[in-house]
């Protein structure tokens, strides 16, 4: 477990948070935000329900538009300049609770897409770079089946491969593994612990603590719409400083 | 060596007991019958009366028609022939086959024109239809396919098509050069096109201010309500003189000041390239390469389209036009930007509000008044434009629907990976809306193969029309009811069956969801 903490984290910032405020109409979900990441962190963030995590990593890659503050992702300032917004999206890549893939494709058909008419990728160097990311979470024999013909764990495994066919610098989690029964979850972190230890930036809502004690370098608590405390690992667990946060720890971890 | 007994180990079987049969009543016809026909005593009793109905009714129409009478000049022949029994008189169907297929205008010595028409139709549809298990190069020939028609069915000079053919590809290499100009390049195309553009749209909206107010003094001020629409008819010109005609001059900067981003340069310089080689080139280039080098047939008018062929014609037409312009109406519909949204509800409300009949007299008469005399479109055009209009509005609701069935999770994902708009639309999005809306597409299309017989209330003689007018009007087959309209059922029931069942089949090659 150790040895995953001590991971290369470089000093180049990947991605940088200033005053970030949001509102959903009149309700104020994300309040005065401040984050920077370090190229190569990984960060894990916690808290509960409707406590603004997934808008915040939806923030980063404009699934959501913020309305006050600033986000720059790997230098790209984002803006409503819509050539930012596919710029910064081609660079982060995400993966979501429900997996998303798109069932109409075959499952190689998923991961070629984007690079082919985002990148501009030739079909046959897409489909090998597929295929070796299929290799890479374990799924290469599934490549021409449907979506709908795999299972939960395997599905977001795809959805991982698909994220990292675009070759992103930063990866989004946004509760990869809640919608998944519990002998698939294993398979799931896994992937993403393999990912984490080649050193990919990653951002990560979930509420699977063994994960954050093994892979993380932060863990983030969020509450109504704010940070309320972030801290290494060992520190966050053993030692929380907040009462809300000794609160959540104490719900989750206490059975 | 027995099947059962094994060599090695007695009580060991090695091969398997082949499955005995099910006991009789549980397998076949028996099992069938058992269950279906007579589960209890109600079912019974209804499978009984059914039984009744079904034989009285064959009792009924069999001697009607296989005592039909097929070779006869007239209805008073027939029943001369048949002497006071039942039987159908389908010696009409034999007697005016042409006039039922093509209607009683067409040149009789070009009915191969639409026959042939007609089987190229078949050819080109199948690389589209089942584009899954045809190589995609064969779309060409159903691209090719709408100019080939037109020649054969209208007649004229071969090299009007192509003429047309030809602006259109100009107009793709003219889209492909602007968006590949550097900024500068393209700032001055947008400039000259920007003015073109404005002057020529404030131009426009000036003639309607015109007619507007010539309108308004035609209506004259004779009674309350005259004088109320003279001065309604007034009061949009001097809104269109205000406000339209310096806006027709704003789009024209707009456009102008897009230049960096492309987009609307682009579309609008194609959009103008092809607008004035269909105004100003295509007839002059065509009539002279038909000087140089003729290729042409006898022309016919659209007022000698007839018969089932005008049926097919205005519903091949109509659908395969309709559907796209369905889906921009859905799309427009959905979008963010508040002039689209609004200008697609207004044409869906409007038109879905409208009796169809309503629009075709629009067509037939009042569009006359719109275009300068002279120019008028052709009838044909008109009647095409007012069905794929008003289905158009019935599609876009069809696929709003299955846009809106989409889980908001595919917009993410395709946002998530990079993709624009217009490619998270055709190659996430489109798909699978459109697969949801087959049912629903089917249905309008279906639905429009059987409207265009409404065309005969503007004196086009369509199948009905022909039935209703020069057939059972005529002294040879007055009164003649059931054989022709049954035909025409027929026919319509072979097309429309065919539809829905090739949209099943289509349903059943998208599915992805099962092994």
């Amino acid at each position: 477990m150790a040895e995953a903490a001590q991971m290369q984290v470089s000093d180049e910032v990947a991605i940088t948070i200033q005053n970030m405020n949001k509102w959903y109409g009149t309700f104020h979900v994300l309040r005065d935000i401040d984050l920077t990441v370090q190229r190569g962190e990984r960060i894990v963030i916690c808290g509960p329900s409707g406590s603004g995590k997934s808008t915040l990593i939806r923030c980063i890659n404009a699934l959501e538009e913020h309305q006050a503050g600033s986000i720059e992702v790997d230098g790209t300032l984002l803006s409503s300049d819509l050539k930012n917004i596919d710029k910064i999206r081609s660079e982060v890549g995400m993966c979501f609770q429900h997996f998303n893939l798109f069932p109409h494709l075959t499952i190689l058909e998923n991961c070629t897409l984007a690079p082919i008419w985002v990148r501009k990728t030739p079909k046959k160097e897409a489909e090998e770079t597929a295929m070796h990311f299929l290799e890479k979470v374990k799924i290469p024999d599934q490549a021409s089946k449907y979506p709908g013909q795999l299972s939960g764990g395997q599905q977001q495994r795809v959805a991982i491969a698909r994220s990292l066919c675009m070759r992103p610098r930063i990866m989004l989690f946004d509760e990869p593994t809640s919608a998944l029964d519990p002998e698939m979850i294993k398979e799931v972190l896994d992937t993403m612990i393999e990912l984490a230890e080649e050193g990919m930036t990653m951002l990560c809502v979930t509420h699977e603590m063994g994960f954050a004690r093994q892979v993380a370098n932060r863990v983030i608590f969020m509450d109504a719409g704010q940070i309320v405390e972030q801290n290494e690992p060992e520190a966050f667990f053993n030692n929380p400083q907040s009462d809300r946060t000794k609160l959540f720890l104490s719900q989750i971890l206490g059975h | 060596m027995s099947d059962t007994q094994a060599q090695t180990v007695a009580f060991v079987r090695e091969t398997e007991i082949p499955p005995s049969p099910p006991p009789i009543r549980e397998a076949g016809a028996v099992k069938w019958v058992r269950e279906n026909l007579f589960s209890g005593w109600f079912n019974t009793i209804m499978t009984l009366v059914a039984l009744y109905i079904i034989l009285r009714i064959v009792i009924g129409v069999f001697p009607w028609f296989f005592n039909g009478v097929w070779d006869a000049g007239s209805i008073r022949e027939c029943r001369d022939i048949l002497e006071g029994a039942t039987g159908a008189c389908f010696a009409v169907l034999v007697d005016r086959w042409d006039h039922l297929l093509f209607g009683f205008n067409y040149p009789q010595d070009a009915y191969w024109r639409p026959t042939l028409a007609f089987v190229l139709l078949i050819l080109a549809a199948v690389p589209a239809l089942f584009y899954m298990y045809v190589p995609s190069k064969f779309l060409i020939g159903t691209a090719l396919y709408p100019f080939l028609a037109y020649w054969l069915l209208w007649g004229g000079t071969l090299w009007l098509p192509i003429a047309v053919l030809a602006a259109i590809i100009l107009t793709g290499v003219v889209f492909r050069l602007v968006e590949s100009m550097t900024v500068s390049t393209r700032t001055i195309v947008a400039g000259i096109v920007g003015l073109v553009a404005g002057v020529g749209l404030a131009y426009l909206l000036y003639l309607g201010a015109k007619e507007l107010w010539f309108i308004s003094t035609s209506i004259g001020t004779g009674g309350a309500f005259a004088g109320l629409m003279s001065l309604v008819f007034k009061a949009f010109s001097i809104f269109t003189y205000v406000f339209f005609i310096p806006m027709g001059i704003f789009v024209g900067y707009a456009i102008y000041q897009s230049a960096s981003d492309g987009g609307l340069v682009t579309l609008v310089t194609s959009l103008l390239a092809i607008a004035l080689m269909m105004l100003y080139a295509v007839g002059p280039v065509s009539g002279v390469l038909n000087g140089i080098i003729p290729i042409e047939l006898a022309a016919v008018e659209s007022r000698q389209m007839g018969g089932f062929m005008l049926c097919m014609m205005l519903g091949a037409v109509c659908v395969s036009l309709s559907i796209p312009l369905g889906i921009v109406l859905a799309l427009g519909r959905q979008s963010s930007m508040p002039l689209i949204k609004g200008v697609c509800i207004v044409f869906i409300e409007f038109v879905r509000g409208v009796p169809l009949i309503t629009l075709l007299f629009v067509a037939n008469v009042m569009l006359a008044y719109f275009f300068p005399p002279g120019s008028g479109l052709d009838l044909f055009l008109r009647v095409v434009i007012m069905i794929t209009m008003f289905s158009a509005a019935y599609i876009a609701e069809v696929i709003r629907g299955g846009l809106a069935a989409l889980p908001k999770g595919q917009y993410e994902a395709a946002d998530s990976l990079g993709l624009n708009y217009a490619q998270a639309t055709r190659l996430i999005i489109l798909p699978q809306a459109l697969k949801i809306s087959i049912p629903g597409i089917v249905n309008v299309a279906v639905g429009l193969f059987k409207d265009t017989t409404l065309v005969s209330v503007i004196s086009m003689f369509d199948i009905v029309g022909m039935i209703r007018g020069p057939i059972q009007q005529s002294t040879d087959w007055i009164s003649i009811y059931w054989e022709p309209y049954l035909f025409a059922a027929t026919c319509f029931f072979i097309v429309c069956y065919s539809i829905s069942q090739y949209s099943q089949w289509l349903e059943r090659q998208l599915q992805t969801d099962h092994h």
